[in-house]
């Protein structure tokens, strides 16, 4: 048994050993739980809290736009969309294929939302597809457990009831690119969208709004499980432009598809009704996504359905510009209105010979003719006797070669050509063959239909300098103040813009001239006047080249547009205000390739100006109805 | 009685005297924990009995009517039986190597048709008494002997390569680390120890280029969790920060955010200790603690009080494997060690664990009923 002691005497010291080092062990546990739970608590609380307190930005409603009735033109819908979120997905292409079984997602689909996963901050969800239906998102719902990270989103989307008669002057949204990313958070929601262009644009940051947020307690999966604190945003502000829904649907419906554009102004007040360029597009195709197709056709039609053409289209000015060069001359004291010219049908300067487009020449013609007749000889002679600079200064002064709109991107500012212009950009001096086809509105001069019809306001209202302008009265919040205008006419209201110093008697000439262009059997355009004497309206045509017409040509005879293809047609332009006694609106149509300014541009004015005066002048037809107290609408003319 | 009277040297004991030697106390202590598992069971369904609570009172149950049976058998059985016991433990370890089912990743049950078997845990009760059964025999002289030495280390090394071929990096360490407790027990030299220290840590590097993948990647990320902070290294990452947050006092019973929201992973099995500091904080992990502290002091008592070497062996084997499954499982959860499939005993939820575990409390109870009970140095050879 003394082997037996032994053993157990080695055994109960082994046994010590062991039960000391397990009770280091069991220390070490409990060190440990010590450091863990109240040395570094407050660390781990926090990170428990980060884990379970999710901050979920609210994006606020995209703000309404509505016309000057307060006519919806911009919309929000709701749109449930399907959106990813990469950090709570252990393998987002496994979770894509799951996904795919459920919804339709196409490998261009997938390659942008791999890409955006990557490019994206992984907690930012990106949105895999938008616009699902019901039963999608009830699928997606039920497949939940298998889909992590993947979650139904309810947003708003836009809506254009107008579709493309409002395309241009209202623009479009589009998801947030990654050189418009600011930092803002609210930028880096999926589906956030930001306005491209037209007033969405202008005014997104006021249609924008503030972002909320709303802190949820959310699961390891990243659903949520409860809302534990909420800050409201604020809501985008309502834009109201002085377009009118109604006026703008006519003008759009008048333009022909084969591009042109138009625009109507209220000349008191510079308030555009209608603005339309066409062909034009769909902005709710935006939203929802562009085909590529659908692209294709956007970008590369040579028509350019997304330029709004009534800013941006810069046309020669043809004879409308004939204007312009008249009050320059009245103005310089080179002619007045009786002094005449000689047409024979053409006029020879050096060696060059320049055309009227009436062969036969018009004969003996003093100013009023001259407009009345549009005749290009006497305006080539007006323009040798006062010079480009002089031509150039008026042109400026009635609006030309400027930009001139705050409230739409994309204006384009024309061009007026001088002496000091061409040196400058084109190196070499002007030549007096210029000055002469500047003279009749060709050679360097552009314009946008906008200037035009600015043009014809700052004329009609006995020389103000009317400034256009789209959005109402009301200052918006980010924005400057806008001026605060009303509709109501009187003849003892203020002038809202400053005056441009052209004498009137002058101005007198140049209107009476206008008004004998439509309204005189001779005129120009004496086939599209108004009939009734009260709407009755004054204006000048314009048809302007395209191509250069060779000698060769006019010696064949010139070729008739008809004849020629589309593209080198001649551009049809047509300025009017109406109605003549006390001019209230002014109006411009470009019809590009359209052929002759007074046949193809003028029954377009005509129509769009009937219209407005009859909306605006008749009481049954005004949309008095129903807010029979509002100022605005009180339009009942003075005249 | 006929069998057990020849050649005992202790006085003979009916099943009604054995069963007042149960010690009821240990027991007690062992359901209190149980009940502490299925309160935290409870909580990591939200609140619900199923699916796991109740599952694992029924075997909580059966576990300790098989403990309580296991404890009647005369601890001589265990000594006659320890080399086939063990040799048909290696056999069934051998036969998921060929008929295994591949469950989790690795080959670790093998399925008799109403009921899975994890030989591997068999093999942790099989080889603390094969080991006894040797020591048992064997001399304080003769365990000085490096000769005497080469049937243990085989005894220990061949199961556990078998298991790290499963593989299972945790069972196998369990393994090594049982057989070295005994070893130590029995008298090993503590030069020895050191040596096979020295050794292991020289073999690391190559053990390292056997691993599999993922078992580097434990290792990896253990020694950085942050490194894969959505991989591998979230579980314990998200651990740390549920213990963490629970603070002196936790947060509540039902209310533990990390584990009610499912950030913490494995709540009702290998993380439940977490769950438990969650909800009940330190104080609650150290009541737990103490709890076992007092089990595995209990365990210490009634092995030393065993007047056989092999008794006192196998119930020290048992409280230490018992031990090592509560160090390595919170340890683990702490972050302390590498992640190893290991439960926390009583408390996670799964069958096969509780099972073995009371099977093995049984025959430590067994060591206690009959410690009085006198073995030869040749065993069973000098009386049977």
């Amino acid at each position: 048994m003394r082997h037996d002691s032994d053993q157990q005497k080695l055994f109960n010291r082994r046994t010590a050993l062991l039960a000391g080092g397990k009770l280091l062990l069991l220390s070490a546990l409990a060190g440990r739980m010590y450091f863990l739970q109240v040395l570094e608590s407050d660390k781990y609380r926090t990170l428990a809290d980060e884990n379970r307190i999710n901050l979920r930005l609210l994006p606020p409603p995209r703000g309404r736009i509505v016309d000057r009735f307060d006519t919806l033109l911009v919309d929000n819908q709701q749109n449930y969309r399907v959106v990813l979120i990469s950090e709570q997905t252990p393998a987002v292409e496994q979770t894509l294929d799951a996904l795919s079984a459920i919804i339709d997602i196409s490998d261009a689909e997938r390659a942008r939302i791999m890409r955006e996963t990557r490019r994206r901050r992984s907690w930012v969800p990106v949105t895999v597809r938008e616009n699902l239906g019901w039963e999608d998102v009830a699928r997606i719902e039920v497949n939940a457990p298998d889909l992590p990270g993947v979650l139904i989103d309810v947003g708003q989307s836009r809506l254009y009831p107008h579709g493309i008669m409002t395309a241009h002057v209202l623009g479009y949204v589009a998801a947030v690119n990654e050189a418009e990313a600011n930092g803002d958070r609210l930028l880096l929601l999926p589906g956030f969208r930001i306005g491209k262009n037209g007033v969405e644009k202008t005014h997104d940051l006021a249609l924008r709004g503030k972002g909320g947020s709303s802190q949820v307690e959310v699961n390891a999966f990243g659903r949520m499980i409860r809302e534990l604190s909420r800050q409201e945003g604020q809501p985008g502000a309502e834009v109201r432009l002085s377009l009118d829904l109604e006026v703008q649907r006519k003008l759009a419906s008048l333009l022909p598809a084969e591009s042109s554009s138009g625009v109507v102004l209220d000349i008191r007040t510079g308030q555009i009704l209608a603005m339309a360029s066409m062909p034009s597009f769909d902005p709710n195709a935006f939203n929802r996504g562009l085909t590529p197709d659908e692209w294709r056709y956007l970008s590369q039609n040579p028509m350019a359905p997304l330029i709004n053409k009534a800013i941006a289209g810069q046309y020669a000015p043809g004879s409308t510009f004939k204007v312009v060069v008249a009050l320059a001359a009245l103005e310089a004291g080179a002619i007045t209105p009786d002094t005449e010219f000689y047409c024979n049908g053409s006029l020879a300067l050096g060696n060059a010979r320049f055309h009227c487009y009436k062969k036969e020449g018009h004969g003996r013609a003093a100013l009023r003719d001259g407009i009345k007749w549009s005749c290009d000889v006497y305006f080539y002679e007006v323009a040798k006797r006062i010079g480009i600079d002089r031509i150039a200064a008026m042109a400026e002064r009635l609006g030309l070669g400027q930009t001139l709109l705050t409230d739409l991107p994309g204006e384009q500012p024309g061009l007026i050509p001088s002496r000091a212009w061409k040196q400058k950009a084109l190196g070499t001096s002007w030549q007096g063959g210029e000055t002469l086809v500047a003279g009749i509105g060709q050679g360097y001069i552009t314009a946008t239909p906008l200037q035009l019809a600015v043009m014809a306001a700052r004329v009609a209202s006995g020389g103000l300098a009317v400034m256009p302008h789209l959005t109402m009265d009301g200052p918006l919040p980010g924005e400057s103040a806008t001026r605060s205008l009303s509709l109501q006419a009187g003849a003892t209201e203020p002038a809202l813009f400053p005056d441009l110093g052209i004498k009137p008697e002058h101005l007198r000439v140049v209107r009476d001239a206008m008004e004998a262009v439509v309204n005189e059997p001779r005129g120009t355009a004496n086939g599209a006047r108004i009939k009734e004497p009260e709407m009755a309206m004054g204006g000048k045509s314009g048809t302007s080249q395209v191509r250069r017409i060779s000698k060769a040509e006019r010696d064949r005879g010139v070729i008739k547009n008809d004849d020629l293809p589309w593209e080198r047609r001649d551009h049809a332009l047509f300025i009017a205000y109406a109605p003549i006694k006390a001019p209230r609106f002014a109006a411009a149509v470009v019809v590009e390739h359209g052929g002759g300014g007074s046949a193809v541009a003028a029954p377009l004015v005509r129509d769009i100006l009937r219209f407005v005066q009859e909306r605006y002048r008749l009481p049954a037809t005004a949309p008095t109805a129903n807010r029979p107290d509002d100022p605005a609408i009180a339009l009942q003319n003075s005249g | 009685m006929a069998l057990f009277s020849r050649g005992l040297n202790a006085p003979e004991m009916t099943i009604g005297r054995k069963f007042w030697q149960v010690h009821w106390i240990f027991l007690l202590l062992l359901t209190a924990i149980a009940l502490i598992g299925m309160a935290m069971l409870y909580s990591a369904a939200n609140g619900n009995m199923e699916p796991w609570a109740s599952a694992q009172m029924a075997r909580f149950a059966l576990g300790i009517g098989i403990l309580i049976i296991v404890s009647l058998i005369d601890i001589r059985h265990w000594l006659r039986w320890a080399y086939v016991f063990y040799a048909m433990s290696l056999l069934l370890l051998a036969a998921v190597e060929i008929m295994g089912y591949v469950g989790m990743g690795a080959q670790r049950w093998i399925s008799l048709g109403f009921f899975n078997v994890q030989p591997s845990e068999v093999m942790k009760i099989a080889l603390v008494i094969a080991l006894a059964r040797y020591f048992h025999g064997s001399d304080p002289e003769d365990t000085g002997r490096i000769g005497h030495l080469v049937v243990p280390a085989l005894l220990i090394l061949l199961p556990t390569a078998l298991v790290m071929r499963q593989p299972d990096l945790g069972t196998a360490v369990m393994l090594m680390m049982v057989g070295a407790i005994l070893l130590l027990l029995a008298g090993v030299r503590l030069w020895i120890f050191a040596l096979a220290g020295m050794i292991v840590l020289a073999v690391i590097p190559v053990g390292w280029h056997f691993m599999h993948d993922y078992q580097q990647q434990r290792v990896i990320t253990f020694l950085d969790p942050e490194s894969d902070p959505l991989g591998a290294g979230y579980h314990i990452i998200q651990s740390k920060i549920a213990l963490g947050s629970g603070g002196m006092f936790g947060k509540g019973f039902l209310l533990g955010s990390q584990s009610h929201l499912s950030f913490l992973p494995e709540k009702q099995t290998d993380f439940i200790f977490t769950m438990l500091a969650e909800e009940f904080g330190m104080v609650g992990g150290l009541g737990l603690l103490g709890l076992y502290t007092l089990l595995l002091t209990y365990g210490f008592a009634m092995s030393l009080r065993a007047r056989s070497q092999f008794a006192r062996l196998v119930g020290m084997g048992i409280t230490s494997t018992f031990f090592l499954y509560v160090f390595i499982n919170i340890a683990m959860v702490m972050g302390l060690i590498p992640v190893v499939g290991v439960p926390l005993p009583l408390i996670s939820y799964g069958g096969t664990a509780m099972l073995t575990l009371l099977f093995g409390f049984g025959i430590l109870m067994s060591v206690h009923v009959h410690r009085d009970v006198i073995i030869g140095r040749r065993g069973i050879d000098d009386g049977w």
